[in-house]
């Protein structure tokens, strides 16, 4: 019972810290489940780091999901994704109640507006960061090119533009195999 | 139970599909809320802006929001379960299957594509997000090349610039920047 408590506290301190995109997290996550904690060893966080990253969901939570599962089972994972969402859902909340008032402020509309142009310029970054990272050749170029403008311009549903890769990565995949660029 | 059954299948998807993280899921969260007439695409790009100073994962913040805003506090409730159940489920599954994860070339050809079909979602949402914030409407009008002036929202488009500049090159962090814009905002954008 008590290590079901410190999952849930130790992953509510990481989901009030989270913000945003949430990859600033990582340090966090590692210092408090490998040095402060010693639940996992690095090694053990690479690869609880690896399955995160390959599975859909955000990584805070995944993070959370796999270090509870691996030191309480089920409850473990339950108590810890638990504590990595209730920081979100609380104050999202309590915003929410407090909406109108929020509203009628000039000053707040005015921060609103900061924050916003502030978050688009914040996400370009993190695309532009992430296009440096994974645009290696014509291949990524081209599936990251479709896979916005059918978004943007088609107005299509984002989820076809994640399908699309899904199948347009096995293709290649048989492509280069037939080549003989694979085994 | 109708509203309550939208949101789980609806935010159910989101996380299935949620690769790349919360902000490759913000495109398919806009989808759905103006499909569905939930919010406007004001309102969602001050949702994103919300879920920016707010605790928690943006994804979760996200869910937690347009789930409250459609079908109240049970809404909201239904919504962040729903989002974070793939994830939880397909976690588990991997971890029970799998003793050391290595990819399988399998996952390995479909995460070729996808990865950089993420990155497609992520630069969609900023197009959206400019739409209601830096530019005055959407980026498929005529009117950004009639009046260029009026389309563009001089002041936001000043501190978009200017966030890029403190975030690309000076390194300055992300939550540092957006408390700065918001006080900023607050005494000069009328």
């Amino acid at each position: 019972m008590k290590l079901l408590f410190e999952l849930f506290f130790t992953f509510l301190k990481i989901g009030t810290f989270t913000f945003g995109g949430g990859y600033a997290m990582l340090p966090l996550i590692r210092k408090a489940v490998v040095e402060e904690k010693a639940w996992m060893t690095d090694d053990e966080m690479v690869d609880c780091l690896a399955l995160s990253q390959s599975l859909p969901g955000v990584l805070a939570v995944n993070t959370a999901i796999y270090i509870g599962n691996k030191k309480r089972r089920f409850m473990g994972s339950l108590a810890a994704t638990f504590g990595v969402t209730l920081p979100a859902f609380v104050s999202i909340i309590i915003i929410l109640l407090f909406l109108d008032r929020i509203e009628e402020n000039i000053y707040m509309l005015g921060a609103f507006e900061g924050i916003k142009a502030a978050s688009a310029a914040l996400i370009a970054v993190a695309a532009y960061n992430l296009g440096k990272r994974i645009l290696k050749g014509k291949f990524e170029i081209l599936i990251a090119a479709i896979s916005f403008i059918i978004i943007v311009f088609a107005g299509i549903n984002a989820v076809w533009g994640i399908v699309f890769g899904g199948f347009a990565g096995i293709g290649s995949y048989w492509y280069r195999q037939k080549k003989g660029d694979i085994r | 139970m109708m509203p309550f059954f939208n949101l789980f299948a609806i935010f159910f998807q989101i996380g299935f599909f949620g690769f790349g993280g919360g902000y490759a899921m913000l495109p398919m969260i806009f989808h759905h809320v103006q499909q569905f007439g939930i919010m406007t695409a004001a309102e969602f790009s001050r949702l994103v802006a919300l879920s920016q100073v707010t605790p928690g994962p943006i994804a979760v913040n996200a869910a937690t929001y347009v789930g409250y805003r459609y079908a109240g506090f049970g809404g909201a409730l239904i919504a962040t379960v729903a989002v974070v159940l793939p994830a939880f489920i397909l976690v588990l599954i991997s971890m029970h299957f799998i003793k050391k994860f290595e990819e399988s070339k399998a996952l390995d050809a479909v995460l070729y594509g996808i990865r950089p079909a993420t990155l497609g979602l992520i630069a969609s949402a900023v197009i959206f997000l400019s739409e209601t914030s830096i530019l005055n409407g959407p980026i498929i009008s005529v009117s950004l090349f009639e009046n260029a002036s009026d389309y563009i929202n001089r002041l936001p488009f000043a501190f978009f610039i200017g966030t890029i500049i403190l975030a690309g090159k000076l390194k300055i962090g992300p939550i540092k920047l957006t408390l700065l814009a918001g006080a900023a905002g607050a005494l000069f954008i009328r």
